[in-house]
This record gives C-alpha cells, sequence and structure tokens, in this order.
C-alpha cells in the first residue's frame, strides 16, 4: 500500500496500465492458476457430503433464527430464547465454517514473507533528520526550547491539581472519625434504642449511634456489634478496659481489620466473632484479638455503660481508627490501644 | 475503466465494464480515491495458518464483540445510581425494599426487560469467556515462543490486554450494586488505602470521599462502559495492526519456512472459516446465558455496608487475588506513627505487579540467557524448549494453586478438614506445586524430544508384533485411509483462475464442485454436470 508501484500516472492523475497482456488488466507477472489446479479442489474427499452437511446446518440456522423471532415476539421464556438464539446462531456458523474448511479450495497456499527493514540508507536518512534538525534547528534556540518545556512543565502540574483534587476532600481525619461520641444511645439499624434487657446472654446484634441516618457513610463506618456474654458483672477484655463491658455487654466495630468486610457470623460456643471475607477470626472475651486468619489487629472495642432507663450508651467514641490499616494511622501494633 | 465514451446500448456498456462487470466499476471508483487496488488484493491474499492454536485469540476477540454488542444494550435500561429508591417493581420478593437505583435497575433488567436476563448473562459469560481465552491464547504464544523478535511489542499489547480486561471485568461485576459486588468495591477499597504513603490519598478521591459515598457506581460506570473499552478496542486494533505487518507465524512442516507463510488465503477461505466461527462463539455464548445461570443478583439482596453474605466468592479473574490474600500471614507493620498493612497491600499489590511485571520483561528475560538476536518466524515446539515450558508450566502451576486458594473455607467445609490445615496446605503448596509442575514438565519434554516424530505430519500407527522367536518388532502401518490425502507443496494464492474446459466433465461431480468454488470469483457457472462456461473475457 504504501510503496511506489512505479507506474507513470497520466496528465489528469488516472492511472494508466502500462504492464497488460492484450485485454488483460492484470500484471502478467500475477500468478495464475489454473482451473484443474489440484490446490483448488475442496479439501473434503466427498464434496457433496460435505455440501449436504453444510446445507443441514445452514437450514438448522435458518430455522433457530427465526424461532429466535417469534420467541421474542411472544416474550417467551429466558431459556427459549437461549435455545433458538444458540441453535440458530451455532447452525449457521457451524455451516459457515464447515464450508470454507471443507469445500473452498484445499491449498496449502503461501504468501512470501520479506524483511520489514528498509534499507540502511533509508535509516540514516532518518536519524539524519532527527539529529540534524534538532542540531540546527532546535539546539540554537535552547533558550526558547527550555520556556516551552517549562511552560508545559507547570501546566502540568496545575492541571494535576483540579484534575485529582476535584475527585474527592483530602483523607484529613476522615478516616480517623465515627458517629459515636461520649454518652451516644446505640439503636439498631431502624433506628430503635437498644435497652439491656433486648438481647439474652449469648446474643448478638448489629447497632449504630443514634443518628446515624442522617450522616454520609454512617452505616459503614459506624457499624458495632453487640455481644452479651455469659457473665455476671462486667466483662473486662483487657487491662485498662475494667469498665468497658457492663454486665456481660462488650460492643466492637464490625469492620474488619483486614480489609473491612462487616464481621458477621458469630460462633456462639467458641465466643469467636468470623469474618466471611477470609476467615479471620476473633476471641470476643479477649478483646477480639484475632487468633486465625489475614487480620493484623483486633477490633476496636467501643466502651459501654448501661444508663439509669437500661438503655445502653458509648462511655466514649473508639480510641482508635476503625476498619483496615492506611500509612497515616497511628497506633502500635499489639494490643490496639493508642500508642 | 475511465471511459470518455458514453455507451449508448446495454451490450456497450456492458462491454465498456470489462470482463468484471459492475464490481470492476465500484473497484475502479473506489481506487480512483483511495489507491488501494493494489493494497485490497494483497490483503484479501493475506494467509492465515490452519493450525487450531491459531484459534484462541479468535475466541478472545469475539467475546469482546459480543461485550460490546450486549453491553450497549445493557446500557440502555442500566441506571448508574447511588440514590436510594423503595422497590416496587415485577420481582414480588424485594417488594418494599429499599436499594439503590443501580440495583433495583438491574434487578428490572433481570426481571422486566424483554431479553434482559439473557443479554445481562451473556455479557457476563462473555467476560468470563474473554479473560479466559486471553490467558490460554497467552500460553500458546508462550510454549511455541512466537513473542520473540520481531514480535514482543504485540506481547505487550496482549499482557496490557489482560491487565485491562481483568479491570474491567471487576468494574462491571461492581455495577449491579448486590450485596456480592458491594464486598467487591470494600476490598478494592481497603487494596487502595494500604498503599503506603499515597493510600489514603487514592481511596478517598476515587471514592469521593469515605466508603461507600455516594459517586462509585458512577465513575465506575464510565470507566467501565467508555473509558476501558476504548483502550481496550485501540489495543486490539494494534494488535492486529501489527499481526498483519508483521504476518503469522506457523508450526514447521512441509513446505514452510522462515521466508513464507502457509495456509489458507483471508478471502473467501479464511473469511468463510472465521465468521462462522463468530456466529457459533455467539451461539454458546447465548446457550450459557439462558440456559446456565451466572451471578443471579436477586439472590444476594441490596448491598448493605453491615450486611454480608455467607462464602463469598468473587468472579473467577479476581479469585486469585482473594486467594493470594487468604493465604498471607497477617504481618502488619506499625511505627513511627505509621502503618504498612503488608497484609494486603504484598498479595494484593505487589504479587498481582510482580506477576505482570513478569510477563512484560519475559522477553527480554529470555534473549539474556540465549543471547538470541535473530528473527524467528518458525514456531517452537514446547518439547524442544524445556526450560522455557517448565518456566511456562511453573506459573500456570502457581496461578492455580492461588486461584484455588480462594476457596480454602469451602474445600474445609467439603472435606471436613480444619480451615488451619487448608490454610497450611495452600502456603506450602503455592511454593512446593509449581516446582513439581515445572521438573515434571520438564522430564515430559525431555523425554518427547527422543520420540522423534515428523513435524507437521499425520501420525501413522505402529504395528508391533512378535515373531516366533518371541523378539518384538515394530513395523509403520499401511496408511490409512485419511492419510492419502496428502498435503500438496504450498503455492501462492492465485490471483486468477483460468477457466478451461476440462477434458471430461460431469461424471463424477466432484470437479465440478471444484470448479465453482475456484472460478466464483471470476463469475464462471458450472454443476449443472452440462460443462463449464468459458469466462468471458
Ligand atoms: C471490555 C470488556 C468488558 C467486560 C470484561 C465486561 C464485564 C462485565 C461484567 C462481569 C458485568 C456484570 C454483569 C452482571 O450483572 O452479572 C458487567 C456489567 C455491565 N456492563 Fe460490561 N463488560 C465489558 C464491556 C462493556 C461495554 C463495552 C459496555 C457498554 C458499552 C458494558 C456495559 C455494561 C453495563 C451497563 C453493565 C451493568 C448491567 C447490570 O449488571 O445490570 N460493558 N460488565
Ligand atoms: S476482610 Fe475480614 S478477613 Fe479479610
Amino acid at each position: 500500500m504504501t510503496d511506489v508501484d512505479g507506474m507513470p500516472r497520466a496528465g489528469d492523475g488516472s492511472p494508466v496500465m502500462i504492464e497488460h497482456d492484450g485485454e488483460h488488466r492484470t500484471p502478467v507477472a500475477l500468478p495464475v492458476a489454473r482451473f484443474d489446479d489440484p490446490h483448488l479442489e475442496p479439501a473434503a474427499r466427498h464434496p457433496r457430503r460435505a455440501e449436504l452437511i453444510v446445507a443441514f446446518f445452514l437450514l438448522v440456522g435458518i430455522a433457530g433464527v427465526a424461532a429466535f423471532g417469534g420467541a421474542y415476539v411472544e416474550n417467551a421464556s429466558t431459556q427459549a430464547l437461549a435455545v433458538t438464539f444458540g441453535v440458530g446462531l451455532f447452525g449457521l456458523g457451524f455451516g459457515l465454517t464447515a464450508w470454507g474448511k471443507y469445500l473452498m479450495p484445499r491449498g496449502p497456499f503461501e504468501e512470501a514473507r520479506h524483511e520489514l527493514r528498509t534499507s540502511d540508507s533509508e535509516r540514516q536518512a532518518m536519524a539524519a533528520a532527527l539529529v540534524e534538525r534538532t542540531g540546527v534547528v532546535v539546539k540554537r534556540r535552547k533558550f526558547l526550547g527550555g520556556l516551552l518545556g517549562a511552560g508545559f512543565g507547570i501546566f502540568g502540574v496545575v492541571a494535576a491539581f483540579p484534575l485529582l483534587r476535584s475527585l474527592g476532600p483530602l483523607p484529613g481525619k476522615l478516616l480517623f472519625v465515627t458517629d459515636w461520641r461520649k454518652g451516644s444511645l446505640l439503636v439498631d439499624s431502624g433506628g430503635r434504642p437498644v435497652h439491656k434487657d433486648d438481647l439474652q446472654p449469648g446474643g448478638i446484634m448489629t447497632v449504630f449511634p443514634n443518628g446515624f441516618q442522617n450522616t454520609d457513610n454512617g452505616q459503614a463506618v459506624d457499624q458495632t456489634v453487640l455481644i452479651r456474654l455469659q457473665a455476671s458483672g462486667n466483662i473486662v477484655t483487657m487491662p485498662g478496659r475494667e469498665s468497658w463491658g457492663p454486665d456481660g455487654f462488650v460492643a466492637y466495630s464490625k469492620m474488619c481489620t483486614h480489609l473491612g468486610c462487616p464481621v458477621g457470623l458469630y460462633e456462639r460456643l467458641l465466643e469467636m466473632l468470623v469474618c466471611p471475607c477470609h476467615q479471620s477470626m476473633f476471641k470476643v472475651r479477649d478483646g477480639a484479638v484475632p487468633t486465625f486468619g489475614p487480620a493484623p489487629r483486633p477490633l476496636p472495642q467501643l466502651p459501654l455503660t448501661i444508663d439509669p432507663d437500661g438503655y445502653l450508651r458509648a462511655q466514649a467514641g473508639y480510641d482508635q481508627p476503625v476498619g483496615p490499616g492506611f500509612w497515616e494511622r497511628n497506633t502500635s501494633l499489639k494490643n490496639g490501644t493508642p500508642a | 475503466m475511465n471511459n470518455l465514451v458514453k455507451p449508448r446500448t446495454a451490450r456497450e456498456a456492458r462491454a465498456a465494464r470489462g470482463p468484471y462487470g459492475r464490481i470492476q466499476q465500484v473497484v475502479d471508483e473506489i481506487d480512483d480515491r483511495l489507491g488501494i487496488a493494489k493494497g485490497g488484493r494483497v490483503l484479501l491474499g493475506k494467509i492465515f495458518p490452519d493450525h487450531w492454536s491459531f484459534m484462541l485469540g479468535e475466541i478472545a476477540l469475539y467475546s469482546f464483540i459480543i461485550l460490546v454488542a450486549t453491553g450497549v444494550f445493557l446500557t440502555l435500561y442500566f441506571v448508574p445510581s447511588q440514590a436510594t429508591v423503595v422497590y416496587h417493581g415485577v420481582y414480588k420478593p424485594l417488594d418494599g425494599v429499599r436499594m439503590s437505583e443501580a440495583y433495583a435497575s438491574s434487578i428490572d433488567l433481570s426481571f422486566a426487560v424483554r431479553a434482559g436476563l439473557l443479554m445481562r448473562q451473556m455479557h457476563h459469560w462473555a467476560a468470563d469467556i474473554f479473560v479466559g481465552a486471553i490467558v490460554v491464547h497467552m500460553a500458546r504464544i508462550f510454549f511455541t515462543g512466537a513473542f520473540r523478535k520481531p514480535r514482543e511489542l504485540n506481547w505487550t499489547i496482549g499482557v496490557m490486554l489482560l491487565i485491562l480486561a481483568i479491570f474491567n471485568g471487576f468494574l462491571g461485576y461492581s455495577l449491579p450494586d448486590d450485596l456480592i459486588s458491594g464486598t467487591g468495591i470494600r476490598i478494592a477499597y481497603s487494596i487502595l488505602l494500604s498503599i503506603p504513603f499515597v493510600g489514603s490519598y487514592l481511596a478517598v478521591w476515587l471514592f469521593g470521599g469515605n466508603f461507600p459515598g455516594h459517586i462509585i457506581i458512577e465513575r465506575f460506570y464510565i470507566l467501565h462502559v467508555l473509558i476501558l473499552p476504548l483502550i481496550i478496542g485501540a489495543l486490539i486494533g494494534a494488535h492486529l495492526t501489527l499481526l498483519v505487518r508483521q504476518k503469522h507465524t506457523q508450526f514447521p512442516g512441509k513446505g514452510r519456512t522462515e521466508h513464507n507463510v502457509v495456509g489458507s488465503p483471508l478471502y473467501p477461505t479464511f473469511m468463510a472459516k472465521t465468521t462462522g466461527f463468530l456466529l457459533m462463539v455467539s451461539g454458546v455464548v447465548g446457550l450459557l446465558g439462558g440456559l446456565a445461570q451466572i451471578n443471579p443478583i436477586w439472590q444476594f439482596g441490596p448491598y448493605q455496608a453491615d450486611k454480608i453474605s455467607y462464602a463469598v466468592q468473587p468472579d473467577m479473574y479476581m479469585g486469585w487475588l482473594d486467594g493470594a490474600l487468604r493465604i498471607m500471614p497477617s504481618w502488619e507493620w506499625a511505627g513511627w506513627g505509621h502503618t504498612v498493612p503488608w497484609e494486603v497491600f504484598l498479595p494484593a499489590v505487589i504479587f498481582p505487579g510482580l506477576i505482570f511485571n513478569l510477563c512484560l520483561v519475559w522477553p527480554a528475560f529470555e534473549r539474556l540467557f540465549t543471547r538470541d538476536n535473530k528473527f524467528h518466524q518458525l514456531l517452537d515446539r514446547p518439547r524442544d524448549r524445556p526450560k522455557r515450558t517448565a518456566a511456562g508450566a511453573a506459573m500456570l502451576g502457581l496461578i492455580f494453586m492461588i486461584f484455588a486458594a480462594s476457596s480454602t473455607d469451602v474445600l474445609a467445609n467439603f472435606f471436613h478438614l480444619s480451615l488451619n490445615a487448608v490454610l497450611w496446605f495452600f502456603r506450602i503448596a503455592v511454593v512446593v506445586v509449581p516446582i513439581i509442575v515445572g521438573w515434571v514438565a520438564w522430564r515430559i519434554c525431555l523425554e518427547m524430544q527422543g520420540g522423534g516424530a515428523a513435524i507437521g505430519r499425520r501420525k501413522r500407527a505402529m504395528v508391533i508384533s512378535r515373531t516366533a522367536e518371541g523378539e518384538y518388532v515394530g513395523v509403520t502401518a499401511e496408511p490409512r485411509p485419511g492419510d492419502e490425502h496428502e498435503e500438496l507443496e504450498p503455492v501462492p494464492v492465485p490471483e486468477r483462475i483460468e477457466v478451461e474446459r476440462p477434458e471430461r466433465v460431469g461424471a463424477t461431480g466432484e470437479r465440478v464442485g471444484a470448479a465453482a468454488v475456484g472460478a466464483a470469483a471470476v463469475g464462471a457457472e458450472g454443476g449443472d454436470g452440462g460443462g463449464v462456461r468459458r469466462v468471458p473475457r
């Protein structure tokens, strides 16, 4: 397509044939096959049989696509649509492929493969164009080139700001906070406050801070599991958390510290919370330390208290970011308490 | 034809058009303007090797076409919005449930739109087939050494296509906003978070805030239906352009050299076969799409950040990343006021990055050892390159084991083993299995090299008989019926076909059939058994 074929052009731009034999327009150099060249025979040994097979599949295909039209008009079931569509297209396709494979010239044919490379002088001319023009035209104006470069560079940096920055807010404290505050009332997903009699020992439920529905991502970051263990009096999961588990109630962030899946399974007999995503297990009585799986840290614990009316409240918010780890997270690894 | 004199009669007009009639006129008109008659003729004669393994790339190409076709259908009904609605549609079990518009529209797409479920499931099946076909196609390129000079660039493009296909599959899978896809998005957010220094910025900017935010479905949508398909389409175009420019590789065999390509011409043979194949792939995807349920989102329910279903399993092409996340020990690092979640960053960012980079650099890596800077148009048989074959087999073994590790919980349940045992099995297996697989592949290669079967020739049966003395002798069997159709020496594609009156016509029928096929291009008629007309010149 690209090379010059050496044909002279008439003044009006229309091509003139120079290489033709008599009335033929085709240059004589092109290969011509004789009618009885064995390469032109069909590949099948029994072409008539192959022809019948091809015709059969094309007929199946026609029937199929026609039936598909009918099924669509009749608003038939998905299965009926699939069978008519699938059989129709497959029939047509199989017929056409078999036609090509068995009834078209058996060949084999070949095509010469030429080196793609151009001549040495062409290559040198290309390199020269780059080097010499740069030397003569651009290098002498180094100063201007520098200015242009600076312009593009500055524009690149400046453009990156609106492009990236407008995508969202700066992370800031976003990943550190939840809606849990000192005194937050625990409510269920319907917003109903949780009373201490709502949960029997051994029971578990998902709770949120009152008013979570009105916040942006409340459901994700505030989700907390409330578990009532078989116990009398306070549950002390770790030193320093003496008052956090009144009356057998403990609460942990429901966001897995591995990748943030909701830790949605509870093995009552083992008192283990299990994350269904990668099977991390957290020991509820011991401050939800991970005992198995890829989760690296205990689930943060929410300090609870029971108000005079018997409703559960948070003593304070979480003392650390909830969920998976990130670079700015600033807590020590082992016990999950702030460094 | 540049005829200045206006023809006055039909006969004159016909004569003016020349022996090839109206087709000639069309060719002339186009060639006047674009000058492509010669290039077009060469293109029609482009040779496609007849080996079956060249079909794998076609499967990938055709599933992409199916993805675009079904995907456009889906865009007509899908609503990419996280706004909450209360569902009152045709699917009664979800009546009155609060959900995002995206989920509601996907449910209606499945139940209220005519052929909607078929299209959704076809789209999903085609996505799985797309990625699978790319991987198998890539394996064929790898094991036969087709990536060697001059085709390194096309290998690179291929690896990028694989990466983009996986990405786009993940994005599409996330769109319906069902419980499982929402969990997948949550995991993606956490993986972004795990990147040191910039993770929280990347995550918060992509999601426009903390997870889940209000905008992620919209952003995924535009990436999924426009930006990535455009890039993928452009790369496929570049892939095929390079293929035409550099021509196909071929296996060694009769008449096949470094300086030719042997097979069938684009027109008509390959065109017929490949168009038929496109239809066949579409038919199979259609059958799967209607008969084999995939991603039944109505069973999972809408996404809610605090809900999760048991046995969360991502789509096939994400499974290997999930497996890597599962078997990784919980090595978080914290200190100096910072945290690096290696337990996420290593398996979900570094590991796939390493795998894909290894793929990208393999051609250069291999050349480092072979010091082979020659052009290669003839393919290797895998057995003749035992080390490469072993390396490829080991890699496939690794990916397979990692992939299998994404179902630790299912396997533990099924075999009544402790989760811990299964976990440790996989931690050891991902190291040991690739080594064993590689070693076995290497041994098999060496064994097979001894066989010395003729390349590109149909195998003959061996007849082993026992002599009276009890000695066994093997003799090559007589040619079977299939063998006698010996392959001919390759000849150039005939640009023109001389149609002569054969000496004896009609008796066999076969001859005539052949003439009809071969001569179709020049408008000859044949096949009534009464003889073949000479083509008017
Ligand atoms: C490049 C390859 C592509 C891949 C691998 C891919 C993959 C997927 C997958 C796995 C899904 C989930 C389907 C489900 O609900 O089960 C999906 C959904 C979707 N895709 Fe694609 N897709 C591709 C290209 C396209 C294109 C080109 C379009 C449109 C122009 C498109 C439009 C859509 C739409 C609208 C949905 C959401 C429909 C719904 O789930 O209700 N996709 N895609
Ligand atoms: S997200 Fe919980 S174990 Fe991975």
